[in-house]
């Protein structure tokens, strides 16, 4: 039976969390009268989820060497205001209000200044010894605090135009056209990587799946992308926005209005382009290896010639720069900066990762499994506020789900051996 | 005269003034197996540390092939064909066979990527030839028996052409079919002119496969001996009390 499900490449642990994420939806749906799987309910869904999956990614990896960052929500806080003063204040005096290139020099700003922190606290904690515990909760005060230094505390607003796309909202979207060319496009990669990556084993002569389970697997796959290109495009722009666009396109607004569709949300496009890449650094490079190989066994990996130092820094680097592009996508939904922006936001990063199966002792999780753990818990925060539960409470399901997925992997882990 | 394969000299390492290696001297011919005996604590490990680059030594020289060289990390040892196995075995144990074996030194696809089919194929190759029932190349080594991580811990260090090989206590861990296997690998490799130092700390263990021995009390050495030269019970005198027998060589160490 084991060798069967060897074979096959079955992941349970990826199996389970999508088991439990539809008990979650089904439950909610049913519970709120058919209100949580509606198109509108899974797109916000979707781009409440972006922010936190961001910074998910780069937190496996934190994690993954035995680490941890504190500091990601107040990283978001301070690069927040940063980008928010060059393009409210800065920019306009310099090349013009609302100029074509704002938004493309905001975003490289936020990468680069979240890159430039993560690098930093990586450095103190790689060559100078400090536990990633201390620095990290340093950098929570000192980043938030800085947040505030930006602008006394005040918020900036509004944000450039073309920038607020990147948070979403009727604008933020793709648009209905470009939704299906996407899916095409993403059903017809995974069905290429998937037949290349057999292939490959193939001419080397090591097992593959059976084919019946190599085709399942990617039907099953296309199915899902193409089910999420159909609900984003069920999901219609509001009435007076929808007339806004239909006359700023010169066009007359029918009587009867028309059905425009939202498509796909662009932070969770970026969310999705993240994980792509941070899972491609993960399991396709040196460094991605070396990162797992430090997270098993540190000395060996020493021994084997890895610069452990260089790798420790350049992740905590790579974790700031996924800051960077939480901070536009939370900044631009907002349309303001704020210096509380990202409170908490370490915690709900840290436990989407540990829902995701990420082994705190290090050494073990997926990119994936970490998306899928925000996406768990922020379902179970909009369905808990479509039922009218409190706030209080809303926290402690949180919480008590937090600690029971981590005691079912723990079982589950015993499982296996 | 020829130069020797590795030649060790003087070689001293102190911790917080505790001197664990003192002026320490032994040397390795090609093909040539050299035990390096002594208690747990006697400074064996750490001498070969010095040689495998994971220390560097306070003092003394070190010569590969009478060249004087300069190992200061793990790499440089590689470079000059010097491969250790460690006690520990030293894996990830998170990740699989090939991932180990080419664990620093990744073959990489043309466009600098990962190339693990290569790599699992080669990992497959050396492994036929070490371990020929080893089947599980894609779980993480964590899963597999004693005698199989030690295998891929030897695959890794005879993969990329090695001309000194440190095994560190091989068979400590290991049953006795496994250590008949161990064994049989140092004599092969011997036969492919690879200098082997064996380090442990049970004679019986190491007198049949070595040709000479090298034993150390306190950090210091007590004298080297041809196997032929000396007895068992020579060597457990050298050993525990530190006497040097007439068929040997002392060094420093020995008592008088």
């Amino acid at each position: 039976m084991n060798d069967k499900l060897r074979q096959l490449e079955f992941d349970p642990r990826l199996a389970g969390m999508l088991g439990a994420l539809a008990a979650i939806w089904i439950g909610f749906d049913f519970l709120s009268g058919g209100a949580f799987l509606t198109p509108r309910n899974l797109w916000n869904l979707s781009v409440q989820t972006a922010s936190i999956a961001i910074m998910a990614c780069g937190m496996v990896l934190v994690i993954v060497t035995r680490n941890i960052d504190l500091s990601v929500g107040a990283m978001l806080g301070f690069v927040g205001m940063i980008i928010g003063v060059l393009q409210a204040r800065l920019l306009p005096e310099l090349i013009g209000l609302e100029h074509p290139a704002t938004w493309i020099i905001a975003v490289i700003a936020a990468i680069a200044t979240g890159a430039a922190i993560g690098l930093f606290q990586g450095a103190l904690i790689a060559y100078l010894g400090i536990p990633s515990f201390i620095v990290t909760l340093g950098g929570l005060l000192v980043w938030r605090g800085a947040a505030w230094w930006v602008t006394q505390g005040q918020t900036v607003a509004p944000l450039d135009g073309r920038f607020q796309r990147i948070g979403g909202g009727a604008t933020g979207a793709v648009g209905e056209t470009a939704t299906w060319a996407i899916a095409v496009i993403a059903c017809a990669a995974i069905a290429a990587a998937m037949h290349y990556a057999r292939n490959r084993r193939r001419s080397f002569g090591f097992p593959v799946r059976p084919t019946w389970a190599h085709i399942a697997v990617m039907l099953a796959a296309c199915a899902a992308v193409i089910g999420a290109a159909w609900v984003a495009n069920a999901y219609a722009v509001p009435p007076g926005i929808a007339r806004r666009l239909v006359e700023e396109a010169g066009g007359t607004w029918p009587a009867g209005g028309v059905f425009i569709a939202h498509g796909f949300a662009i932070p969770v496009l970026i969310a999705i382009a993240a994980g792509i890449a941070t899972t491609w650094l993960a399991t396709r490079t040196r460094f991605g290896r070396y990162v797992f190989a430090i997270g098993g066994n540190t000395e060996a990996a020493e021994l084997a010639g890895v610069d452990t130092k260089r790798t420790l820094m350049l992740v905590f680097g790579t974790m700031g720069a996924l800051c960077g592009i939480a901070a536009c996508v939370s900044a631009a939904r907002l349309n303001a900066a704020t210096n509380a922006a990202g409170t908490l936001d370490e915690l709900y990063v840290i436990a989407a990762a540990v829902i995701g199966g990420t082994s705190l002792a290090g050494g073990i999780g997926t990119i994936a499994g970490a998306m899928l753990g925000a996406l768990v818990m922020q379902s179970l925060q909009s369905g808990m506020i479509l039922l009218g539960v409190d706030a209080p409470l809303q926290n402690v399901v949180v919480g008590g789900v937090l600690v029971l997925a981590v005691w079912v992997d723990v079982v589950f882990r015993r499982g296996i051996k | 005269m020829k130069p020797k394969l590795v030649e060790m000299r003087d070689v001293s390492i102190a911790f917080g003034g505790i001197k664990a290696v003192d002026r320490v001297s032994v040397d390795l011919d090609e093909g040539e197996v050299v035990a390096l005996l002594g208690h747990n604590g006697a400074g064996k490990s750490t001498l070969i540390k010095i040689l495998s680059g994971a220390y560097r030594a306070d003092s003394g020289e070190i010569r590969v092939r009478g060249e004087t060289v300069d190992i200061a990390s793990p790499r440089d040892a590689k470079r000059y064909g010097i491969e250790t196995i460690y006690q520990t075995l030293a894996l990830a144990d998170n990740v699989d066979a090939a991932a180990n074996v080419f664990l620093g030194r990744e073959r990489t696809t043309r466009w600098g990527t990962l190339d693990d089919a290569t790599m699992e194929a080669e990992t497959r190759k050396v492994m036929a030839r070490l371990n020929p029932h080893f089947r599980r190349f894609t779980e993480p080594v964590r899963a597999l028996s004693g005698g199989q991580r030690q295998s891929v811990a030897i695959a890794r260090a005879i993969y990329f052409d090695a001309r000194v090989l440190i095994m560190d206590e091989p068979t400590a861990a290991l049953g006795p079919a496994e250590t008949r296997q161990v064994g049989d690998l140092v004599g092969e490799l011997k036969r492919q002119g690879i200098g082997i130092f064996l380090i442990s700390h049970d004679i019986h263990d190491v007198f049949d496969l070595a040709d000479r021995v090298a034993v150390m009390k306190n950090g210091r050495l007590v004298g080297t001996a041809r196997v032929g030269d000396v007895t068992k019970d020579e060597v457990l005198g050298m050993i525990i009390l530190g006497k040097c027998p007439p068929g040997a060589e002392p060094g420093p160490g020995a008592e008088a």
